[in-house]
């Protein structure tokens, strides 16, 4: 079991194009060795569960910038749960402040990445963090 | 000893060099030292005076001496009405041409009632759904004295219609009106990411709209071929330049291809460059630009006019260069990058606020911001003279470099069958990532410096106000939409539709249709729907 390859969803929900941040986690990602899915960009959150529970993934990184992630983020957790999936960590980015980021993990995201976060925090807190799902 | 290799082997070798690279922030290696050695050409050949070809040294004559350079400071948030205000503010404080800044469901062709603009209405820019919403957000604005730039590009031709319509409304004659619309489809591939319908149908209605400027709104930029955001999705300096003018080429191309003459068409294709941290890169990067394009309209296409040789463009400083760690340092930043806008012989030009990484910018924020262009205007003697740099061996040798490889990506991207050939296979996307990955491995291996971030860092971060937007104000949106929609007469809407419709399968100029649609009240929404229908819808490839 521990020697399973984590899988990883990269994935981009709402409107929001800036894919810069999101294509480099998930290049960063990939070289350390997890197997990443990106989903691309425009992704509706029944898109990002859809995903998850088809590519049987351990973790979703969401990524936005365009200040809809207290619509966007919940959305996800609830399909998840409501797909049974639950149990897949939720980490995210992008411009986040900091009470947003509280309310955030409080409803279940378990990090947020905020700009200046680099790509070594990141995939060192999903070695620590995430892990194969039962 | 005026040989600089002699120099390099004798003096130079022996003093003792920083254990870094020197480079750009793009990466591009500079020299100790530039001599006369580095630089090659006649001055009437390389530069020429201000206002001659090939325009080097700025597009107009007088250049700052005879008219400073647009403070334009984009804005947009929350509703019409928010906007607005924040519009009279910034003409308050002295600023002379408005920006807009639209919410995503707008640029991306979604009224606020659709699900899809669920939890994004206001949030990014200002909620423009309908016609109403546009008269709103320009309320008290005299269309036929203040110039009005607009970005947005995949439903560019609906806001056009809809900013058209409101001049008639308000008794402005279209002859009259004066701004820029972005409507840069091809860099929304490349790099900003929004899109309706593919390239290819794209391009044709960005092409509509110049042709229907050039007849009708003469006073209208109708693209502004945009670097700015292929530089903030990370690309070097270089291949900003590139990749626009590329776009440039594609666009140019296009409408002659279409029977319209480039001296006509010509002098309204305006540009939209990134102003990043390296000060001696970027005055460069705007000098180069000017050049190419002069040389591309005059021996590429044959142009005469004057006027459409001249590259004018705006200015942005670059977002992505600043910072949430103290933020305050955003302001020394913005005010370099300011400078280089200048040094560089800008027309027009935004300045960041400091706290735009965090949030969109408070009031008092913004006007520091301009205060900033203010201060360059009027404090630093900057103005004083035309293209200060010009014949500093390293401006001159740096512009020639850019020159060179900007060329050669032009010359790839030509035999591969043009910037659409070029989208379709990823090429400039797949470049721009390669660049964007490598600047932050270089970041994360402190090779590069960010202050704040990944040197001279603090463990406790002194926090700055930054500007909320109202959760509510989405219903208040949603609910202004339907109701409009409801009070409208829908036979005609369909009708004006069903016109819309038929022009983009007959090729005939979509813009009159347009209009006529949001005359009788279409919406964004709804005439963006009939694009995706006819043209089909585009899907991110999602190459990392």
């Amino acid at each position: 079991m521990a020697d399973k390859r984590l899988r990883i969803i990269v994935a981009k929900p709402g409107l929001d194009g800036h894919d810069r941040g999101a294509k480099i986690i998930a290049r960063a990602l990939r070289d350390a060795g997890f197997e990443v899915i990106y989903t691309g960009l425009h992704q509706t959150p029944e898109m990002i569960a859809e995903a998850t529970v088809q590519e049987d993934a351990d973790a979703v990184g969401l990524s936005v910038l365009s200040g809809a992630h207290m619509t966007l983020f919940p959305e996800v957790l609830r399909l998840l749960k409501e797909k049974g999936a639950d149990d897949v960590a939720i980490f995210g980015g992008g411009i986040i402040p900091e009470e947003d980021a509280t309310k955030l993990k409080q409803m279940g995201v378990r990090e947020i990445f905020t700009p200046g976060a680099s790509t070594e925090d990141i995939v060192k807190w999903v070695h620590a963090n995430v892990h194969p799902r039962e | 000893m005026s040989n600089k290799q002699e120099w390099l082997k004798s003096s130079y070798q022996d003093a003792k060099e920083r254990p870094i690279r020197f480079s750009t922030v793009s990466d591009m290696e500079i020299d100790p030292l530039y001599t006369p050695q580095d630089v090659s050409g006649s001055y009437d050949e390389k530069l020429g005076n201000p206002g001659e070809y090939p325009y080097t040294r700025g597009p107009y004559g007088s250049m700052y001496r005879g008219r400073l350079w647009t403070m334009r400071q984009f804005a947009g948030f929350g509703l019409a009405e928010d906007t607005n205000q924040r519009f009279h503010f910034l003409l308050k404080q002295g600023q002379d041409g408005l920006s807009t800044a639209f919410d995503m469901p707008t640029l991306m062709g979604y009224d606020a009632d659709h699900e899809r603009a669920q939890g994004e209405v206001g949030r990014e820019g200002v909620a423009v759904s309908t016609i109403d919403d546009m008269m709103t957000l320009f309320k008290g604005i005299p269309l036929d004295k203040v110039t009005t730039s607009m970005t947005v590009n995949c439903s560019a031709s609906v806001l056009l219609a809809m900013y058209l319509v409101m001049a008639e409304r308000t008794g402005v004659p279209w002859e009259r009106i004066g701004g820029t619309i972005q409507n840069d489809m091809l860099k929304e591939f490349i790099a900003q990411k929004e899109w309706i319908s593919p390239p290819a149908p794209s391009l044709r209605v960005v092409t509509d709209m110049i042709e229907f400027c050039a007849k009708k709104v003469p006073r209208w930029h109708a693209v502004s071929i945009s670097g700015y955001h292929i530089r903030e999705c990370g690309s070097t300096a270089v291949q900003e330049l590139a990749f626009t003018l590329a776009d440039g080429v594609c666009y140019v191309e296009d409408a002659m291809k279409r029977g319209l003459n480039v001296d006509e068409f010509g002098p309204r294709l305006s540009f939209f460059w990134n102003i990043h941290n390296d000060f001696l890169e970027e005055v460069a990067k705007l000098r180069a630009a000017r050049r190419i394009w002069a040389k591309l309209m005059k021996e590429r296409w044959g142009a005469k006019s004057e006027r459409a040789m001249t590259l004018r463009c705006h200015a942005q400083t670059a977002g992505a260069s600043l910072t949430a760690q103290q933020p305050i340092n955003n302001v020394v930043r913005v005010a370099i990058q300011a400078l280089a806008g200048v040094m560089g012989g800008v027309q027009s030009l935004h300045t960041n606020s400091m706290d735009e990484t965090l949030a969109l910018p408070t009031e008092n924020a913004v006007m520091v911001a301009l205060r900033t262009q203010q201060i360059i205007a009027e404090e630093t003697g900057i103005t004083n003279t035309i293209d200060p740099l010009g014949g500093s061996f390293a401006i001159e040798a740096l512009t020639d470099k850019m020159e060179a490889e900007a060329m050669e990506y032009i010359r790839k991207i030509d035999e591969m069958g043009g910037m659409l050939k070029a989208i379709d296979t990823g090429y400039p996307q797949r470049e721009i990532a390669e660049a964007a990955f490598a600047y932050q491995r270089q970041l994360e291996k402190n090779e590069k410096v960010v202050v704040g971030v990944n040197k001279y860092s603090i463990p406790e971060e002194i926090p700055i106000a930054t500007l909320k937007i109202d959760r509510d104000l989405e219903e208040r949106q949603i609910h202004r939409v339907r109701k409009n929609k409801r009070e409208r007469n829908s036979t005609s809407v369909k009708d004006a539709l069903k016109r819309v419709a038929e022009a983009c399968r007959s090729g005939e100029n979509l813009m009159p249709p347009i209009c006529d649609a949001v005359r009788v009240g279409g919406s964004v929404g709804e005439i963006s729907d009939i694009y995706r229908t006819e043209f089909g819808v585009y899907t991110d490839p999602g190459w990392i």
